[in-house]
């Protein structure tokens, strides 16, 4: 019987230490060029103007972002109207019934729906708002969004109330508190900072989506603030100016970056940091 | 206030709605599809002409695009999610530096996909582009390659974070029994805990698949858009989705239409089954996904 | 002669085909501590889940016989008002995390949506943490989370959150096992207080306890009840063999 020295399996075990270890690092080493990189090209664009102007056409100097802005926001404000009460009932129903074929379905649907890509729920906001409206809208761009949102938000309100200890229930209902009070306003204010993460995971999700908003919202120069017609939004913006050939657009999508990608990552940052303090002593 | 029977109706209208958004959805690309379908037929997924002056429209370029570049990316981020995940799961004694990595691999997941495209578009394609020239390839600087590694480094945290879930699974005394038998950490790894944690692992794989199946602007913006069927790694192409995202505003006509709605039916079905593949093996192995 | 305040006959409880409780027929007095004993599983905290109507909650839960609560048949009235004139205190404190000590006592109302006057609330939420001999201790702390408060003060607080209700029945589902010496012993002078005011059954695995507070004595056994009596007869010469060898320890 012929057994390998003890030597050379420990050389082998020192070496696959020291790969994992190399490659692990290696893996951040993008995050870190991505951070970088932004920062640096972007921050240079940022000022008062950057922010509060409108874009200008090719060749002008200046202009800035705040139709993007303010479309960014009124897009996330449509879909978390729309995704907000229909999640957290959903998450309620799932939540208190653990077994049952509607509920097993249901749980289906919200995995299905949280795999479809992007670019689908976009087809499908186009089929069913802009065509039968007949133009692109800000209220087809947010519903896209807010499909999106909807199985973070069911999700996270189904995982938070499965954690609430039975004993609260019981408590409640011992008083001779009916089962709808009980649930609205026993369990869900014990498991509002979950919720709260969710919804808040939920932006940062779609916050930086530009697929789905592509066909709906569509994008536009000018100011938009009502529902009923296309709008700007930073993702969307970045995208057009980054693939345009004109260099003073490529300026002005670094700084977009920066402002999204310090939205989105502060948004995903903040809510680690605060899970951790919300959390509900039981 | 409410009876409680109102009020179990509504949170079972809310399931039900779910459900119903679903086959509405599936039904929705189904009937938009329709013009092209019964035009095409089962050849639109093997015909590899796309012409829309011609009306001729077929899948079979971006299909190869779209399984090309996820390949490719799988193949790339597998090298450095096992072993985050392997590092996560085993080797990090120090909570700050597991926190500070875990962090870091989630916040690749967070960064939106245009961003990826932009930096993949100015960064990445320079050098892709210096690279061609040196091996004597066209010097695009955008096509598959550039979009497989712009889409690899995309998914890495997908697979990671499932894989160190699962490896965590396993059982200390497994381990504990192998150790004590004088193996070598690597060899406990090797033989103990992968083969244990190796379906999970290959769930986490599945899913980042999915992933990878359906991401649309990185690729978008990295790819070269060529509605040809790609000769080499180097060639520009398109994917299922990228198509849809370059074609979709401009398509004049019914049936062109109906086309582009049809590969994001057939995009839908296949991210679906792989996505639903994997969180099946992940829930029988026991995980919270 | 003692009056019944509680009065349960032939009531059968079952969990699916698996019958928990045979025909039991039990009056409780008024204004007396009746202990509820026997092994583990027996059927006792089925019992008491069944008075005030929580048992239904479990899916394949459902009972025959009859409760009459003051002559009125609780399983023919609404089980929410069933529930707000039948306390309960369960094993493991549970206060409401996310109140103050004031509205977890008046929780109950609140809840409810029962609206009352700030000084009426005041009044009840005093008298009622008075009566859980809570009051002392909290009064200039009314408005903090109940959290910080030690297992068997947070007992006490749900104590007092019963009582705020007015119930005519307290239930109390081994209230101490949860808690060191001390404050059980804090609790078992407050059960003896408080039956002036309230009729009290108390679920023990506690035999001593039993023994020390309780006026009556019911023994049950594989969900059949073996034997009722005042607790100085029941314990000093039990009529029913399986009582005598619970008392003695041979099984518990």
């Amino acid at each position: 019987m012929k057994e390998p020295s003890i030597r050379r399996r420990i050389i082998y075990d020192k070496s696959f230490k020291t790969v994992i270890i190399l490659l692990t690092f290696c893996s951040i080493l993008p995050m870190l060029f991505i951070l970088f990189f932004i920062t640096s090209k972007g921050i240079s664009a940022i000022n008062w103007n950057f922010l509060t102007q409108l874009p200008r056409p090719v060749g002008e100097i200046g202009g800035g972002i705040s139709n993007a802005i303010i479309g960014t926001l009124m897009l996330i404000g449509i879909g978390t109207a729309f995704s907000v009460p229909v999640g957290i009932l959903a998450g309620i129903f799932l939540s208190e019934n653990r077994k049952g074929k509607l509920a097993s379905l249901t749980r289906l649907s919200v995995e299905t729906l949280q795999g479809v890509p992007s670019i689908v729920i976009g087809i499908i906001a186009y089929i069913w708002l802009v065509v039968s409206m007949g133009s692109f809208s800000a209220l087809s761009g947010g519903v896209a969004l807010g499909l999106m949102m909807l199985p973070v938000i069911i999700t996270a309100t189904e995982q938070t109330l499965k954690l609430i200890p039975g004993s609260l229930k019981e408590a409640s209902l011992a008083l001779g508190v009916s089962y709808p009070r009980t649930i609205l306003k026993v369990i869900l204010p014990a498991g509002v900072s979950g919720i709260a993460t969710g919804i808040l995971l939920s932006i940062a999700r779609v916050a930086g989506e530009t697929a789905p908003l592509l066909f709906t919202a569509f994008g536009s120069p000018f100011m938009n603030l009502h529902v009923l017609k296309p709008i700007n939004s930073l993702p969307l913006m970045i995208f057009n100016y980054a693939t345009s050939p004109y260099p003073e657009w490529h300026t002005l999508a670094w700084g977009a970056s920066f402002i999204l990608i310090i939205l989105v990552l502060g948004l995903n940052l903040f809510t680690k940091v605060v899970t951790k303090r919300w959390k509900v002593q039981f | 206030m409410l009876s409680e029977s109102s009020f179990r109706k509504i949170l079972s209208a809310a399931g039900v709605f779910i459900l119903l958004l679903l086959v509405a959805i599936f039904f929705s690309l189904l009937i938009a599809s329709l013009p092209a379908i019964q035009s095409f037929g089962v050849r639109f997924l093997f015909s590899s002409t796309w012409d829309p002056v011609k009306s001729e429209f077929g899948a079979f370029p971006f299909l190869v695009g779209t399984l090309a570049t996820s390949f490719f990316a799988l193949i790339i981020s597998v090298v450095f999610s096992i072993p985050i995940s392997i590092f996560l799961g085993e080797y990090s004694v120090q909570r700050t530096t597991a926190t500070f990595i875990k962090s870091m691999v989630e916040l690749l997941a967070g960064v939106p996909s245009v961003i990826y495209g932009f930096c993949g578009l100015f960064l990445l394609a320079p050098l892709v582009r210096i690279l061609e020239m040196k091996l004597g390839v066209a010097p695009y600087g955008v096509g598959i390659f550039t979009a497989s590694l712009v889409l690899s480094i995309m998914i890495i945290p997908y697979s990671a974070s499932i894989g160190r879930e699962v490896i965590s699974l396993v059982p200390s005394d497994l381990k504990e029994a192998a150790l004590s038998l004088g193996a070598t950490r690597f060899e406990v790894i090797r033989k103990v805990i992968l083969p244990y944690a190796g379906s999970g692992i290959v769930a986490g794989i599945l899913l980042s698949l999915g992933r990878a199946l359906g991401e649309t602007m990185a690729v978008t913006m990295v790819i070269g858009n060529s509605n040809f069927i790609p000769k080499s790694i180097f060639s520009p192409a398109n994917t299922l989705a990228s198509v849809i995202a370059n074609e979709f505003t401009e398509a004049t006509g019914s049936l062109y239409l109906a086309s582009l709605i049809e590969l994001g039916l057939v995009l839908f079905i296949v991210t679906t089954i792989i996505n639903l593949i994997g969180k099946l093996i992940i829930r029988r192995m026991g995980v919270e996904v | 002669m003692e009056s019944t305040v509680l009065k349960i006959e032939k009531f059968s409880a079952f969990f699916g085909e698996n019958q928990v409780l045979k025909e039991v027929s039990l009056s409780i007095p008024q204004n007396r501590i009746t202990a509820i004993m026997g092994p583990s599983g027996c059927g006792k905290t089925t019992l008491i889940r069944c008075i005030n109507r929580m048992h239904e909650l479990i899916p394949d839960a459902r009972v025959s016989g009859k409760i009459f609560l003051d002559h009125e048949d609780i399983y023919a009235t609404d089980p929410i008002i069933v529930r707000r004139q039948i306390g309960m205190v369960f094993q493991k404190p549970n206060p409401f995390p996310m109140m103050s000590i004031y509205d977890n006592v008046i929780a109950g109302y609140n809840l409810n949506g029962i609206r009352l006057a700030k000084d009426e609330k005041d009044k009840i939420v005093e008298e009622s943490l008075r009566k859980s001999a809570l009051w002392e201790e909290v009064k200039g702390a009314l408005y903090r989370r109940g959290t910080f408060l030690s297992g068997g003060q947070q007992q006490r607080l749900c104590i007092a959150r019963a009582l705020a209700m007015g119930p005519a029945v307290l239930l109390l589902d081994e209230p101490t096992s949860a808690l060191d010496p001390k404050a059980t012993s804090h609790i078992e002078e407050l059960i003896v207080q408080l039956k002036e005011t309230v009729s009290i059954i108390l679920v023990t695995h506690n035999m001593a306890q039993a023994a020390r507070v309780s006026d009556f004595a019911a023994f049950v056994y594989l969900g059949e009840l073996v034997e009722f009596g005042p607790s100085g007869s029941v314990f000093t010469a039990p009529r029913d063999k399986r009582t005598e060898a619970y008392l003695t320890g041979k099984f518990g």
